[in-house]
């Protein structure tokens, strides 16, 4: 505290006698104490927030983010309604656990959906979305994104043959454009912004379908085209919307507007015209689009969230009634998880066992010695983890040194090499090396505050050297024990790069398996789920070694 | 949804806005590829004379192709794509043209035609495999084995892989479903017109498994294509699967005790792409250096420095002699001739759909 603050709260503690019977206590300058005293307080705060904001900014930033990130990931599931709008929503009232597939207005949504969605090259991402849920979706809509225009044209050749004037950009625009826009975009030289595409007034209630389709055409072309819509000759669907609103209820003979007389000629014609019969046509392009167990899996996973990556990291799958078990030759995580949990801890028991007796002589010996065997304890995490791995891998293999060595010794047949790496020996040896530091350093500088009077007056007071180590020595250094066993747990369940090379099938863990999905299958969702699930595995095993053991037990130094 | 949209509209608005000046090109291009000898091959073949006719411009290499799917799909989510060409396997390139992240090709407007005059499309031929993948070399994932290992009858067929009681001792696979299920079957007795019809059944992918089951045992898992050559080289395995230039390298550069066993080679392709997001200038430099480096010469220099096929036909007539051991290169291709007569093509498509389902199979098999 300053001078000038210990002044005035001496100031003040000068007036309490005074104004206690006067009202609330004054600080010096008049404000009220507790004010003043409030403001000062918040200052200092202020203060220590900017002194850690570096820090605080650099944790949210690199993990705290990345961390919401991957959980909100696990559960997103926008691409399919983002994709397929219409048809999510029309299938709401198909009945799934029914036998029959839904109906020509599920089609006609599903056909106007991947119309859109190749146009912009989405259909083939959510294909490879939904092929990690059913087999075969991805080059369903690869395959159905290609021959989608097809059907449209269908359509559109049957009005470009009744006139001409359907087959130029320019005439539809003047139909469906403002003659506002239509100034403007003539005026516009190709430079900046282009003038944003309006309705003509009216349009939208004479020809509801086509002004819809066309609006989002207009959007694209505009914005993610980038290219003059003026010119730009409509896709195949807006030939389909047209039909649609010319064969429907319309009040066209009362509209006077541009390119009445040619819809008029249409209208009449477009009674006559060949139709699309949707739901065929899509079979047409795959049986599959008439199979029970798509159109199950487009609905199963409609909704923007999902539980379905969580289940799939539990070796279960969404089914139309509710979370199942896979099939057994398809359980996975199960195995892995549990295994992952069982060799990091073989990994920290085999780190006390070796580390203990390093720790000890480390902290018992004089300090120049113990400095330089702290070099050779610390040498390993100079090297490159890669470095220390691959030079397992040849240590350890069959024609390796160790297995050389026992050959040669006569211990071990040279038909009968030790199976040493590709398994989980391989993985246990490993890791119980490059993390072993991690273990001894904090024993160490446990074992270097435990007074060494504490065993000569135990082993004065005629304990022996067991007794004294195990009932006097021993308790001291568990904190360090403590603190070892979770760094080396900790590091262990989430280890990658050793297993990966060392590990073989066997000896593998789940940030194998997750590397796997975020690297090469893609499947982020699920790769996120599995590390969700890890990350409560570890936050779970802490909140129960607090309650067992005691986190204030753990000392680093 | 609504910001990936505003992103590809302004890109979309900044590619059109950069057409009026489409001679602008950028001075930097960043190729990514595999490392390696594989690398060195393009440095040598494309790199080097590229720079040579347009000073100026630099190259930097990246040797992250083996994660570059998933890289090139965080770097267009963070809107900021920093490679301009990618060099990606066929099935990469199946993904990366799904996902919108690779630019599609006009291949007759924007690459080189054969000398003759064929149009690139007939050039390439059947290695067009998508929109998107400008293809550049056959390779193919075989066998090798060691000479000293095998007795006196060394093995001729890609079945003698199963055979435990001829050819004891470990082989190495690689740690994915895709080639090793064809194999399995095919030494089940399916005949190969029909793999793939078999691998779509449930059953048809428990046979496979089964088989395999059978050497499971005997099998050491690799990840990465250095790892069979090594473990040959160390005597680790009697025969291992990998890519056929690896396989090339420990024979012929490093003298080791290795032959090839070309039965039942799988071709596969390794492409290059063109990432979508670039900004004009960059995309107009990466097309202008893909053109340059995927005509007729260029394609047959590299196999002077490394044994896969030349992708194009027209290609094929220049493969001359290794640029440092001097060997006749012709003789090492995966399409030889000799090499080819039993030969899989790996099924792009059938791959893309069962991936993940026979993957989720056969990891779970792996762990049982």
């Amino acid at each position: 505290m300053s001078d000038t603050q210990t002044a005035s709260s001496s100031a003040a503690a000068a007036r309490i006698s005074d104004a206690a019977h006067t009202g609330p206590m004054l600080a010096a300058d008049g404000t009220p104490l507790k004010k003043s005293l409030n403001r000062a307080l918040r200052v200092q705060k202020m203060r220590a927030l900017a002194l850690i904001a570096p820090l605080l900014i650099f944790v949210m930033v690199t993990f705290i983010a990345p961390i919401a990130d991957m959980l909100f990931r696990s559960v997103e599931n926008q691409i399919v309604s983002d994709t397929l709008p219409r048809t999510t929503e029309s299938l709401a009232d198909w009945d799934a656990e029914g036998t029959e597939v839904p109906g020509e207005p599920v089609f006609e949504a599903l056909y106007d959906d991947i119309f859109f969605a190749q146009e912009a090259k989405l259909h083939t991402r959510l294909g490879g979305r939904l092929n990690y849920e059913l087999t075969g979706m991805s080059s369903l809509f690869r395959k159905s994104g290609r021959r989608v225009e097809d059907m449209g044209e269908v359509y559109q050749d049957q009005f470009e043959d009744l006139s001409d004037f359907w087959k130029t950009g320019e005439n539809w625009t003047s139909v469906m454009a403002s003659d506002d826009w239509l100034t403007r975009i003539q005026a516009w030289d190709g430079e900046g912004r282009q003038p944003r595409f309006e309705l003509r007034d009216g349009i939208e209630g004479l020809l509801p379908a086509t002004a819809e389709t066309y609006v989002r055409f207009a959007d694209f072309i505009q914005n993610e085209d980038g290219d003059n819509l003026y010119t730009e000759d409509p896709w195949a669907i807006v030939y389909s919307s047209l039909h649609e609103d010319l064969t429907g209820a319309n009040d066209l003979a009362s509209y006077t507007g541009p390119g009445a007389s040619e819809l008029k000629v249409a209208a009449a014609a477009a009674a006559t015209f060949e139709t699309v019969n949707f739901s065929q046509a899509f079979e047409e392009i795959d049986k599959d689009w008439h199979a029970l167990d798509v159109w199950q899996t487009i609905k199963v996973y409609s909704p923007d969230y999902t539980s379905g990556y969580f289940l799939n990291a539990v070796d279960m799958q969404k089914s139309i009634d509710g979370p199942e078990m896979r099939p057994e030759n398809q359980q996975i995580y199960g195995i892995l998880f549990w295994r992952t949990m069982v060799m990091s801890v073989a990994i920290t028991l085999s780190c006390i066992v070796l580390g203990y007796p390093v720790a000890w002589i480390l902290a018992n010996l004089p300090t120049r010695q113990a400095n330089l065997l702290l070099i050779l304890v610390l040498l390993p995490f100079w090297t490159s983890l890669l470095v220390r791995t691959s030079a397992w891998k040849v240590m350890l293999q069959q024609q390796g040194v160790i297995n050389d060595t026992l050959v040669w010794l006569g211990i071990v047949a040279t038909d009968d090499r030790l199976a040493l790496i590709n398994n989980q020996t391989g993985t246990i040896i490993a890791m119980t090396h490059i993390l072993l530091p991690f273990m001894i350093l904090p024993m160490y500088s446990v074992m270097q505050t435990i007074q060494p009077t504490y065993l000569r007056a135990a082993k004065s007071l005629g304990a022996t050297n067991w007794t004294a180590f195990w009932r006097v020595y021993f308790p001291q250094s568990i904190p360090g024990i403590g603190a070892g066993s979770i760094l080396v747990f900790i590091l262990a369940i989430g280890y990658y790069i050793t297993p990966e090379i060392v590990g073989g099938t066997s000896g593998t863990f789940i940030s194998n398996r997750i590397a796997f999905h975020i690297s090469s299958s893609l499947n982020w969702g699920l790769g996120a789920a599995l590390g969700a699930i890890l990350l409560a595995a570890v936050l779970i095993l802490y909140w129960a070694y607090d309650r067992i053991v005691g986190i204030d037990n753990v000392k680093l130094g | 949804m609504r910001l990936t949209k505003t992103l590809m509209a302004t890109t979309a608005l900044t590619v059109a806005a950069g057409m009026v000046h489409a001679q602008d090109m950028a001075d930097e291009l960043t190729i990514v590829s595999w490392g390696g000898a594989y690398s060195n091959s393009q440095q040598k073949a494309y790199h080097e004379p590229y720079m040579a006719n347009n000073p100026g411009v630099s190259i930097i290499n990246d040797e992250s192709a083996a994660e570059a799917v998933a890289k090139l799909r965080a770097m267009n989510e963070a809107g900021n794509v920093t490679w301009d060409v990618v060099d990606v396997t066929a099935a990469d390139s199946i993904r990366l043209c799904d996902e919108g992240l690779a630019m599609e090709i006009d291949f007759d407007e924007m690459l080189a035609a054969a000398p003759d005059g064929t149009s690139a499309t007939e050039d390439f031929g059947s290695t067009i495999i998508n929109d998107c993948a400008i293809p550049l070399i056959v390779f193919s994932t075989t066998f090798g084995y060691r000479t000293d290992l095998v007795g006196d009858t060394p093995p001729t067929s890609v079945c003698d892989v199963f055979d435990t009681e001829a050819y004891p001792g470990k082989r190495s696979l690689e740690k994915r479903p895709i080639g090793n299920m064809e194999w399995a079957l095919m030494c089940d007795g399916v005949p190969k017109a029909e793999i793939y019809d078999v691998l779509e059944t449930a059953e048809g992918q428990e046979q496979a498994l089964a088989k395999l089951d059978t050497i499971k045992d005997d099998v050491i898992w690799w990840n990465a294509g250095a790892d069979t050559p090594q473990l040959l080289a160390d005597g680790e395995i009697v025969m291992g699967s990998t890519y056929n230039g690896r396989l090339f390298s420990v024979i012929e550069e490093q003298d080791q005790p290795v032959a090839m066993l070309w039965d039942g080679q799988m071709f596969d392709l390794d492409v290059f792409i063109i990432p979508t997001g670039l900004t004009p200038e960059r995309q107009a430099r990466a097309m202008d250096y893909v053109k340059f480096a995927t005509d007729t010469q260029r394609l047959a220099d590299q196999a002077a420095y490394i044994s896969y096929g030349p992708a194009r036909a027209s290609s094929a007539p220049l493969v001359g002699k290794h640029a440092e051991l001097g060997i006749d290169m012709a003789q090492h291709m995966p399409t030889d001739p000799a090499n080819a007569t039993n030969v899989f093509n790996f099924n792009y498509e059938f791959w893309a759909d069962y991936r993940d389902d026979i993957d989720a199979k056969f990891q779970a098999w792996l762990v049982r």
